[in-house]
């Protein structure tokens, strides 16, 4: 009988570079660097490394295909090395591969990292290029990012009949928020602290998604050792463990772009993938038990949405949540983007996954100065959502002591 | 008897004012002042001959089952393709069966009477029945040319039959003259032609009256048996000319809508037609004529079937449905006469991958998909596992053509990152009445009006084109529904 992954695996390293416009250095100059952060977190030696689970989303714009430029920017030596890629999940994937193998009993200590390099395309925004298959080109619409996830705000305003100059105050109001940390954050790609009437008074990229409800398109990599816990305390006998408590994965079906019910105002997966992950880490009550979250906020309408599937805010009411200052880091609820988030950390797909456990795992680890600090958290939830709305894969990871 | 049977017309939605264009290129050509009247229908930046036929074919056939039609003739001088038959496009996207015979003819403004011709005599033959006869042109004159002011886009389509006849074909009479008075190469954008009093005195004088004459004498007719008659000449003065040197009376003859549509060249009588059938009464004699490079003339008499026919949009709906556009430079820009910056993100290369576009010629032409049979569910693209999460029924599908549906906005967005030439651009999920849903493009509307909830229509459209390549693909748009006063 299955009995998930919780306590089975602890994460005894991790490592995160600046993400941003990181014009000077090419994707596996990255990966060295999230590497070597990582390795010495871990305390161990790069040979006691006996798989590799690597991730990179936006393969084909810069490093190529495989597990290669992996194992040969980090030299691995010849041993079992893979690459995984689902979207926004890339990274949260690579991380679960790792442990899966580790919870197995196949191997002790493992690698997860993830790259992306999106900044070499010389236009804003994500690559265009042909992700959701070739017969998109053909019978999709011309869509983008920002384009797809702003019909959340359309249907949504719809739904609960919120007026959507007042959903609007809510989205500037997560924008804000994730600024407002992104701003104390030295590895954080916008580090700015625009106003609420900045915010709102942005260009429109995508209605009603203006330029600061979008995240930062960023290059960047993140890593993690992970070994079991056993391992781990004999390892580090005077540091707090890690451990993961969940790690789940919901995947569309195909309900939600072809078949009538669905409202197009949340994302099916997303709380489908939360039901899992409380379960999976026995969770009851999440808006009370869930310290703090690094979610998948590309766009402010997502994040707010979110809430909701993740079942942190009743279903129309996240809105409420996010104007009382609920998600804020002294907020009083449940921080949420303490590290800035997607918005302003910055968004390099095949990193994002890792660079939230980062978050998450140094926060746990009471490791980051008081100002931007939360305060005895006890589970740390990360989510990715990768796809748009009505065809995507949302994965939920919960770390905790 | 042999006639047609079902009509429909289409004029995009776009009116360019004239004065707008005069504005722009008076500093070039002052003397197009004297055209610089009304406005002229502009096909959108996503239209073209192929689809405004589609559109018009689409009015005209809703009452047919797609398995009745026999075959598509399309005439146009601006086809979008030389070799890739236009017809076959059409043809697929009214989702006809695959043996059907499509036949495109060009080359002439006269390939639209001479089309109905063909296929009033193909249906004569009895070998083939329910032909689909449609015209469209998009002309383009150069920057600070007549033709700019004259020319304006539109469609019509008949379908062609030996049954429930609204409009009995009597006979024809046609002259073919190697007379040049417009002409395009085989390289050539845009129309040249010989000065005015050439076509006017060469040709139009002359080659009228002599097919009309021809055409009474060949019947034994007199011109006072027509209550309608429809000619294309697109010059004022040179109307009153001939309609004196043919003793026809003024308000038996249509007018050439040049003040709300401009010369819509091979498709211009055609739609004509299709706007009298609107009003025609049974036992009316109507003379039909299109000239270029020479002439034919065509004579029917309309039938007491005309009382029960169907009416579709028609060509009246569409003169209604219009919108003034903003501004010249789009214009320019939407019928590539331009090239304006679309941005890196726009330079992006996407080869069209053609056995694909085989494989789903249904789903991408005709906008046709699945219908489960265990469930009843419709979905798109066509599914080979139910997307019924309570069915699941493995390989129980059929076709489902979702072309003529209407659905509802489910939710959409106007992208101003998405590359466009008509930017922002506005998309999204829509669900269709009886079932089904797509996220698509929309057209033909402005952000400012777009409602979820509101109710759409849909049409053929280009989807995407490769201008290094010279390809255009097509699929199908949403149109939000407007009222139309």
């Amino acid at each position: 009988m299955a009995t998930g992954i919780k306590d089975k695996v602890a994460v005894l390293g991790m490592g995160c570079t600046r993400f941003g416009e990181r014009w000077e250095s090419a994707g596996e100059d990255l990966l060295v660097e999230s590497f070597q952060e990582c390795l010495k977190d871990a305390g161990i030696e790069k040979k006691e490394i006996q798989a590799c689970w690597y991730g990179c989303c936006y393969d084909s714009i810069n490093v190529g295909n495989s597990a290669l430029p992996a194992s040969v920017a980090l030299k691995l030596p010849f041993i079992p090395a893979t690459r995984v890629e689902n979207k926004c999940a890339t990274a949260t994937e690579a991380f679960r591969g790792a442990c899966y193998a580790v919870a197995a009993g196949v191997y002790d200590i493992v690698l997860a990292i993830g790259v992306d390099k999106l900044k070499d395309t010389g236009y804003g925004g994500l690559p265009a290029a042909a992700t959701d298959g070739q017969m998109e080109l053909f019978i999709g619409a011309d869509k983008t990012a920002p384009g797809s996830f702003a019909q959340l705000a359309s249907a949504y305003a719809k739904k609960y009949g919120v007026p959507m100059e007042k959903l609007k105050e809510a989205m500037a109001h997560v924008s804000w928020k994730s600024h407002q940390n992104g701003a104390k954050n030295p590895r954080a790609h916008l580090r700015n602290a625009p106003s609420k009437e900045a915010i709102l008074n942005a260009p429109m990229i995508a209605y009603p998604l203006g330029l600061f409800d979008c995240c930062g398109v960023s290059d960047g990599s993140a890593a993690a050792i992970v070994t079991t816990p056993e391992i781990a305390k004999s390892l580090k006998p005077n540091q707090e463990i890690i451990k993961v408590k969940a790690l789940q994965i919901a995947a569309s079906s195909g309900e939600e772009a072809m078949y009538t019910e669905w409202d197009g105002a949340h994302m099916m997966t997303g709380a489908a993938a939360a039901v899992r992950a409380y379960q999976e880490a026995g969770i009851k009550d999440p808006r009370k038990e869930i310290s703090m979250m690094e979610v998948h906020d590309c766009f402010s309408i997502t994040e707010l949405v979110t809430m909701e599937d993740l079942r942190i805010s009743p279903r129309g009411k996240a809105w409420e949540d996010v104007l009382n200052g609920f998600f804020d880091l002294k907020g009083g609820g449940v921080p949420c983007q303490v590290d800035g988030g997607l918005k302003c950390f910055g968004h390099p797909i095949g990193a994002s996954g890792l660079r939230m456990l980062y978050e998450m795992y140094n926060q746990l680890l009471g490791r980051w100065p008081e100002e931007r600090r939360v305060k005895d958290p006890r589970f740390g939830l990360t989510h990715n959502m990768g796809g748009v709305p009505l065809r995507n894969v949302v994965s939920v990871a919960i770390l905790g002591k | 008897m042999v006639g047609i049977r079902s009509y429909g017309g289409y004029i995009p939605r776009y009116r360019l004012d004239r004065k707008k264009i005069y504005e722009n290129i008076e500093w070039l050509n002052p003397g197009n002042i004297g055209l610089a009247d009304g406005e002229k229908a502009v096909a959108n930046f996503d239209e073209d001959g192929v689809t405004m036929a589609v559109e018009a074919g689409m009015d005209c056939i809703s009452d047919f089952q797609r398995s009745e039609l026999g075959g598509v003739y399309f005439a146009s001088t601006t086809q979008p393709f030389l070799e890739r038959q236009n017809a076959g496009v059409v043809a697929a996207a009214l989702g006809m069966r695959d043996d059907v015979r499509s036949v495109d003819f060009s080359g002439s403004l006269k390939a639209g009477t001479s089309s109905l011709i063909a296929a009033f005599e193909a249906v004569e033959s009895k070998r083939i029945n329910n032909l689909v006869v449609c015209a469209a042109d998009c002309r383009l004159g150069k920057i600070g040319s007549p033709q700019e002011m004259i020319f304006g886009d539109g469609a019509a389509a008949f379908v062609v039959s030996d049954q429930n006849v609204i409009a009995e074909y009597k006979g024809s009479f046609s002259l073919s003259y190697d007379f040049v008075d417009h002409y395009r190469g085989r390289f050539s954008k845009f129309d040249r032609q010989w000065e005015d009093r050439w076509i006017r005195d060469m040709g139009y004088d002359k080659v009228i009256p002599e097919a009309v004459a021809g055409l009474l004498k060949k019947y034994n007719l007199k011109i006072e048996d027509f209550s309608k008659v429809i000619y294309n000449c697109h010059y004022g003065s040179e109307r009153k000319k001939l309609n004196k040197i043919m003793k026809v009376d003024e308000k038996m003859v249509q007018g050439m809508m040049m003040e709300v549509t401009g010369d819509m060249g091979a498709a211009h009588s055609l739609v004509t037609l299709a706007k009298v059938l609107e009003e025609a009464q049974p036992g009316e004699k109507i003379l039909l004529l299109s000239v270029g490079n020479g002439c034919d003339v065509l004579y029917f008499e309309v039938t007491e079937n005309i009382r029960k026919a169907r009416k579709g949009k028609g060509v009246s709906w569409y003169l209604k449905n219009k919108t003034a556009l903003d501004y010249y430079f789009k214009y320019l820009a939407w019928r590539n006469i331009i090239s304006p910056d679309m941005g890196l993100r726009g330079e992006e290369d996407f080869p069209t991958r053609w056995s694909i576009a085989w494989r789903s010629r249904k789903s991408i032409l005709a906008f046709c998909g699945s219908k489960c049979t265990k469930c009843g569910t419709p979905q798109f693209p066509p599914q080979k596992i139910c997307v019924n999460p309570k069915c699941g029924a493995v390989d129980q599908m059929e076709d489902y053509y979702f072309a003529e549906k209407t659905g509802k906005i489910l939710s959409f967005t106007g992208d101003a990152l998405a590359s466009s030439i008509n930017p922002p651009n506005i998309y999204g999920n829509v669900t269709f009445e009886g079932g089904g849903k797509h996220m698509m493009n929309f057209t033909d509307c402005e952000l400012k009006s777009v409602q979820v909830g509101m109710p759409i229509r849909l049409s053929f459209r280009i989807r995407r084109s490769d201008e290094r390549r010279d390809i255009v693909n097509y699929f199908w748009k949403a149109i939000p529904m407007q009222e139309v006063k």
